[in-house]
């Protein structure tokens, strides 16, 4: 079994509780033991960059310091922690200076970091660790005719960070849809901005930019919009009725972890994955799991949707 | 010999650490206005910024909304051919901007920020709806009215928390920050 130092994030305990419960979920399917780093703290997000440098690296080290003690690599599920975290961990890293630094005031909570931790964001763990053939052998029910918009978002990817994940033409987010089965559709918007925090600062900017995306959603024909990370997730889903307030838009797409589909598609009970939270309803994609054939019946040929159509939708569809 | 420092340099230092090229290899291409997604809602686009840092407008760049504009999506850094990393100079100037005092009263971006930063100071861990006093006045009743029914949306879905959630160790985490940099005052 490989272990993780599991870095949840601050909107995990609220906004994106989804996005948690399925990533240990679904990472207990393939083996994965998603150790959470023992009272970890925020990551800084964007605001403490604003304000200083050190500061944001200071709290990112801190959970580095605590993840190097148990002797593990950092996972998290968010685009940006992972940003945060990844780039504070390079900088510490490279920089002396800096790194004495910061390890006297991490003294003040007992610790201490030696760069010995690696950074990774979850769905480059399932993709790359885990691998596509592993996950693919834990699908039960395929997504089969379910078309999804993969969306990268903008931390995932950037900046380039070396690590043989293309930043302007990545692919492994499709290639994660397709082994559950599911029809990854043409997303030209896949690593555009949502907006992030923008949606605070400047309303406006962040709608007109949540909009775009949904309407290339929409023009792709996907069912769902799939993310890896609970900022998207909030900004796309949770604000699609302002989007349609502000622009007359009439957009009705649910946005899904990319974690909560993986699960559907291992025959986890909705329910466990977090679905039931939304905004939007993500009916079509349960209606999709459902008309799919139970895996005993899978074996015998095709008997195009008789008797699935009769079964109770949303949370049980997942119950015998 | 000069013994001032031009606006550009100063700017440039407050990029520490970023690993960037000085301002004044910008060869004014605007492949980062062209690639920002929020470049119709600056005052200036980002290309534009840079040619007045080197012209040493400060007080014009000081008072304009772009980089409060910025979402951090760092399709500029990726993409300028002169590795300038704009989106670094960006948060470089909201620092220069907030540590001087100089940005624009009327901005959300400020005001949230430091309420963001008081609030980690002060448990470890974000809470939104501790922020709110940042922005919630800013659409007038109407705006108001607006993010009270957002936040209806997702308390009724169990995505709000009712309680702040802190680290454990709050007061070993309150004096590590205070060894890195006393805070009062700037946020």
């Amino acid at each position: 079994m490989k272990r993780y130092a599991y870095y949840p994030g601050c909107s995990a305990e609220t906004v994106s509780a989804s996005y948690h419960v399925s990533t240990l979920e679904t990472g207990a399917r393939l083996g994965i033991e998603f150790q959470e780093i023992e009272d970890w703290n925020c990551c800084g997000a964007t605001p403490y960059t604003n304000i200083d440098e050190l500061l944001a690296h200071g709290l990112c080290a801190r959970n580095l310091a605590i993840a190097e003690k148990a002797g593990l690599d950092v996972v998290a599920p968010c685009n940006a922690c992972f940003k945060n975290l990844h780039h504070a961990n390079a900088e510490l890293k490279a920089d002396k200076d800096l790194a004495e630094h910061i390890n006297f005031a991490l003294e003040a909570d007992g610790l201490h970091y030696g760069g010995a931790v690696n950074v990774h964001h979850l769905i480059h763990v399932f993709v790359k660790d885990v691998g596509l053939d592993a996950i693919k052998k834990q699908v039960k029910q395929p997504l089969k005719g379910l078309k999804v918009a993969a969306y990268y978002g903008c931390q995932l990817v950037r900046p380039d960070r070396g690590d043989g994940f293309d930043p302007e033409a990545p692919s492994y987010f499709e290639d994660l849809l397709k082994t559950i089965g599911a029809d990854a559709v043409d997303f030209p918007y896949r690593l555009h901005c949502c907006g992030a925090s923008l949606m605070i600062a400047n309303r406006r900017a962040a709608l007109a930019m949540v909009r775009d995306l949904l309407r290339a959603a929409v023009q792709a024909k996907a069912d769902v919009i799939a993310t890896a990370c609970p900022l998207c997730q909030l900004n796309l889903e949770c604000y699609q009725q302002d989007v349609n307030r502000e622009f007359g838009t009439k957009y009705k797409i649910p946005v899904l972890y990319f974690t909560q589909l993986m699960g559907l598609a291992m025959g986890i009970e909705p329910r466990k994955l977090g679905i039931g939270t939304e905004v939007v309803s993500p009916q079509p994609v349960l209606d999709c799991v459902a008309r799919r054939p139970a895996p005993a019946a899978a074996a015998a040929p095709a008997k195009p949707a008789a008797a699935p159509a009769a079964v109770p939708q949303t949370v049980k569809a997942g119950q015998p | 010999m000069k013994t001032t420092m031009s606006f550009a340099d100063e700017i440039s230092n407050v990029m520490y650490a970023t690993g960037t090229r000085g301002l004044n290899s910008c060869i004014q291409c605007a492949t980062c206005s062209a690639t920002c997604p929020a470049a119709d809602y600056m005052d200036h686009t980002p290309r534009r910024l840079i040619a007045m840092i080197n012209a040493g407008l400060k007080d014009e760049v000081l008072a304009s909304n772009t980089f409060w504009t910025c979402a951090s999506c760092y399709s500029c850094s990726a993409r300028c051919p002169k590795e300038i990393k704009p989106s670094e100079l960006m948060y470089a100037l909201k620092r220069y901007s907030i540590w001087h005092r100089r940005y624009r009263s009327r901005l959300v971006g400020p005001a949230f920020s430091r309420r963001f930063v008081r609030t980690i100071m002060r448990t470890g861990k974000s809470y939104e709806p501790g922020y709110a006093p940042a922005f919630i006045f800013e659409g007038g009743p109407v705006g108001m009215v607006r993010e009270m029914r957002f936040a209806m949306r997702l308390m009724a879905r169990r995505r709000i928390a009712l309680v702040p959630s802190r680290v454990k160790r709050v007061a070993n985490f309150r004096r590590m920050l205070s060894r890195i940099m006393p805070l009062e005052g700037v946020a």
